[in-house]
């Protein structure tokens, strides 16, 4: 416990400010000490990809990162996709294609695909490059279909939208 | 409401990150629990020593007690071979010794790290032989030596399939809360047969099970491993109870490919008889099955169910299967999804794909002449499995056979093939036949009540372990009372609210645990009309119930709500009669005599790269029988997440172990599951054209038949690939072995 650092992290909109040891990893920050448990832990050695989270808009493995590193960052987990009771387009199509089981991957693949969203900016979706986005994460139940059908409508409807 | 693509009721919480998953729960004071796991195959403990600071528990500590097998078989004793909670002599690197406990999972990782284990170590074996077995059984029938002695051609192969396991995304973990005052105990994670497990806990504890309350819980995956009872399972509440704190665990990754159940392992000498037109005569199957150190809970069903469904939907007059259960030095074994099906139906495919070969014949044709026809069915065989006998039920094995070759023709998954082909490619394809089982009884207890809103509320013995119970239980009870789904709530694998649940297991929950929902359901209608005859002053048979209400039959306005039916039955309210129970609910059991048993088709396209040998899989399809499907969609995602298991276990995943019996596949890295860029798009056929007699839905379980077949087809569709005579012999195939066999047949 001697370790410790003072951090301030932002958190879907909010501010946090606390005391975390050196070696705290930012999925612990985020879970145990700010209760987001919506984000998963599933391997701790960055290959399944449940713990994705955007590190100032970045998609990145918060098992593989500490909580020191995300200090002065903004942190947006799957807690804030939704405004309120409305879930997001990305979140109703991952109902809406049956992207989810278990639903454990989940949170890690709605981050993982806004952040490829954001990125492609409207552009249409092309299935074979939205397949390879998809293979960074692990889900042991859907066989990926639902998951790559959700992502690759949400981006047709985003590019519809902005024309 | 049964039938209707209804999206989840699950899908809410768990796309908004608010499931509630085992290790998202926590209590004021709680201690983590680390294990400390033998890092030899083999060994004598001779020491165990900590720093005094350490609170460290070893086998002296705990009561000497043995894990029991919850499934028991063919009548075999397997006392000698059970787990203990903490280990003396070690039997697999990964085996629990001792455990520690700090107020953070940090500091208990820490205090694991002092702790010093003293182990002699003893020569492991690695190699399941004949001479370390368990048990050795025969399953079979008929006369097997006349059928070899007159047949035409024999065919025999050696087949092996891979060690593997489930791999579910989120790790076990449980948390225990005592109550000091009672003695009770409150624990988080236990799901998928919690009913059975509390009732394990009781008796190791000595305590009275009501005193033990398994909380209903969201699980990141199943498929057989977790939520069986593991030595963790008894340490945590045990400490948890003895120390007055609530005791946490969370298994990492790196505990969990060494700890949790492994499966599959096995070898096949497999051998048919034919006569000169290609029907089988006889059918004989020589197992070796490498089970671990130790028979866990499921003992040795694995084995039963690998002989018991060898001769699948075929009609095999003459049966003569044999196992051999033998313990080696490495992680012990359980069921992962279609147990003994994966493996028996990979080896029984790969063997008629060779036969039509010799034979002459069309591999589909071949099939196609030995399938048991819908005339020939129910069909009994003189064996028994998972204490049931085998009879198989109505089915149309040929006309599904017919209906997927027909689709993928469709699809052009022939025609793929032949112009990969044409352009110098290695392109196979391969159809595999498989037969499954489901909705394992005895039996299941459903509770239904309806609330003073009108709300219903669905307590069941079967739990969510991802796959949508919770929805398809809400549909069932809603179909029967003619309400919204979305007022239905389910609870699953509450011990308290439901305490004679079954659990979820075996492809068992939508057709058992469904039917009691229903059964449930209809007594609340049924007591509903009841009541409502008496507000409205007609007889009952003058009403109907729909729309949450129950109405008088032609005459508009005449009705009441379910809510104002359960608020005339409360005590107080004025329709309850002297001695009658107060509210509207029941609670009902539902009993089937046999299992059910759907059935499949699985075809795929492969290519097979000539420069690295890696196998892509460019076409799949699974053509299913359901009997009937409460939500076409979640069947559908059963069986795509199921053909990505297939393809993991046919082409990539693998535990292997070095000579000392020190595990080689510890993380992601070296156990490979198949991501987005492996697993194919998949086509897939559900049908509903044989609805199971033994239940009033007529469903039948779709959990595995996704991946039952898979090791078959994508067998087939290598070999066709590489144009080889003989069996592709190993599974999984990786680059490796697709190497070898590409040399072995120049
Ligand atoms: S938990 Fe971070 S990548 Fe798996
Ligand atoms: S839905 Fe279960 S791991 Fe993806």
């Amino acid at each position: 416990m001697t370790d410790m650092q003072l951090i301030s992290l932002t958190v879907n909109g909010d501010e946090h400010t606390l005391a975390v040891e050196s070696r705290r990893t930012l999925v612990d920050v985020l879970r145990h000490d700010l209760g987001y448990t919506g984000t998963h832990v599933g391997c701790e050695h960055g290959i399944c990809g449940a713990c994705t989270v955007l590190l100032d808009g970045q998609p990145v493995r918060a098992c593989l990162i500490f909580g020191v590193q995300a200090d002065g960052c903004e942190v947006r987990t799957v807690e804030g996709l939704a405004d309120g009771d409305e879930l997001s387009d990305l979140q109703q199509a991952f109902s809406r294609c049956h992207a989810l089981q278990c639903g454990f991957c989940t949170p890690g693949f709605l981050m993982l695909a806004e952040a490829y969203l954001a990125e492609k900016d409207g552009r249409p979706a092309d299935e074979a490059e939205v397949r390879e986005v998809v293979a960074a994460n692990l889900c042991r139940c859907t066989g990926y279909q639902g998951i790559v059908e959700a992502v690759c409508s949400v981006a047709a409807d985003r590019a519809k939208a902005s024309g | 409401m049964i039938g209707a693509r209804l999206p989840r009721k699950e899908d809410a919480r768990l796309v908004r990150g608010l499931g509630r998953f085992a290790d998202d729960t926590d209590r004021p004071g709680q201690l983590w629990m680390r294990v400390i796991r033998s890092t030899v195959a083999h060994g004598r403990v001779r020491s165990i020593d900590a720093p005094a600071a350490i609170a460290v528990f070893t086998a002296k500590d705990v009561p000497d007690l043995r894990i029991p097998v919850r499934l028991k078989v063919q009548g075999v004793d397997l006392s000698d071979f059970l787990q203990p909670v903490l280990a003396t002599e070690v039997r697999y690197v990964g085996e629990p010794v001792a455990v520690v406990l700090a107020d953070d999972p940090y500091a208990a990782e820490d205090a694991a790290e002092q702790v010093s284990v003293d182990i002699e170590e003893l020569e492991p074996v690695v190699t399941a032989t004949k001479a370390h077995a368990a048990a050795d059984f025969s399953l079979g029938y008929g006369d097997v030596a006349t059928a070899f002695e007159t047949a035409a051609e024999i065919v025999e192969l050696d087949f092996t399939i891979g060690r593997h396991s489930a791999v579910p995304l989120e790790p076990r973990g449980l948390l225990a809360v005592p109550d000091p005052v009672t003695g009770a105990v409150e624990i988080f994670g236990m799901t998928k047969v919690p009913v059975y497990n509390k009732a394990v806990l009781a008796r190791m504890l000595e305590i009275d099970e009501t005193l033990i309350h398994g909380r209903a819980m969201d699980a990141g995956g199943g498929f057989g491993v977790r939520g069986e009872f593991y030595p963790e399972d008894f340490l945590v509440p045990w400490l948890a109870r003895k120390l007055r704190r609530p005791v946490k665990w969370i298994e990492d990754r790196a505990e969990h490919l060494v700890a949790t159940n492994h499966s599959r392992q096995q070898r096949h000498r497999i051998c048919a008889a034919f006569d000169e037109t290609g029907r089988i005569l006889g059918l004989r199957d020589d197992v070796m099955h490498d089970n671990g150190a130790y028979c866990r809970t499921h003992g040795i069903i694995v084995p039963e169910l690998t002989l018991a469904m060898l001769p699948g939907p075929y009609r095999v007059p003459a049966y003569a299967g044999h196992i051999t259960v033998a313990l080696t030095n490495k992680t012990p074994c359980g069921t992962y999804r279609s147990p003994g099906r994966f493996e028996g139906t990979s080896a029984r495919e790969q063997l008629l794909d060779v036969a039509a070969d010799r034979l002459g014949i069309d591999r589909v044709e071949l099939r196609r002449r030995n399938l048991l026809t819908a005339a020939e069915l129910p069909h009994a065989r003189a064996m028994s499995t998972l204490g049931t006998d085998v009879v198989l039920d109505t089915a149309d094995y040929p006309g599904l056979l017919a209906k997927a070759v027909a689709e993928a023709d469709r699809l052009g998954y022939r025609s793929e093939v032949d112009s990969a082909r044409a352009g110098g490619r290695l392109a196979g394809l391969g159809v595999a036949m498989f037969l499954e089982k489901s909705g394992l009884g005895p039996q299941d207890t459903a509770d239904v009540l309806v609330s003073g809103t009108g709300a219903v509320h669905v307590h069941t013995g079967g739990t969510s372990l991802g796959q949508g119970i919770e929805t398809a239980m809400a549909q069932i009870a809603a179909d029967e009372l003619g309400v919204d789904p979305e007022i239905v709530h389910v609870v699953n694998g509450d011990t308290d609210l439901q305490p004679y649940g079954g659990g979820s297991w075996a492809s068992r929950s939508t057709v058992v645990s469904g039917g009691a929902v229903q059964a449930a359901a209809a007594a609340v209608r049924e007591r509903a009309i009841e009541i409502a005859a008496r507000i409205l002053a007609v007889t009952p048979d003058k009403l109907e119930c729909g729309g949450g209400v129950i109405r008088v039959a032609d005459s508009p306005g005449a009705e009441v709500s379910l809510a104002e039916v359960v608020r005339a039955c409360q005590p107080t309210g004025d329709q309850l009669r002297p001695g009658e129970p107060a509210g509207l609910s029941a609670r009902r059991r539902f009993e089937v005599e046999h299992m059910t048993y759907p059935y499949g088709v699985h075809i795929a396209v492969v290519e097979v790269d000539p420069g690295t040998a890696g196998v892509r899989v460019l076409r799949y399809l699974v053509a299913y029988e359901v009997g009937r499907a409460v939500n076409p969609t979640m069947v559908e995602g059963q069986l795509v997440g199921g053909v990505a298991q297939g393809v993991g276990g046919a082409l990539l995943e693998e535990f292997t172990y070095d000579e000392a019996g020190q595990p080689q596949s510890v993380t992601f890295m070296d156990y490979r599951l198949p991501t987005a860029a492996e697993v194919p798009h998949v086509d897939v056929l559900v049908t509903e054209d044989a609805p199971a007699p033994g239940n009033p839905l007529g469903v039948r379980g779709a959990g595995e038949g996704g991946l039952s077949a898979a090791g078959g087809a994508l067998a087939g569709a290598v070999r066709d690939a590489l144009g080889l005579d003989d069996s592709v012999e190993v599974l999984p195939m990786t680059a490796d072995r697709v190497r070898l066999l590409m040399e072995r047949d120049k």
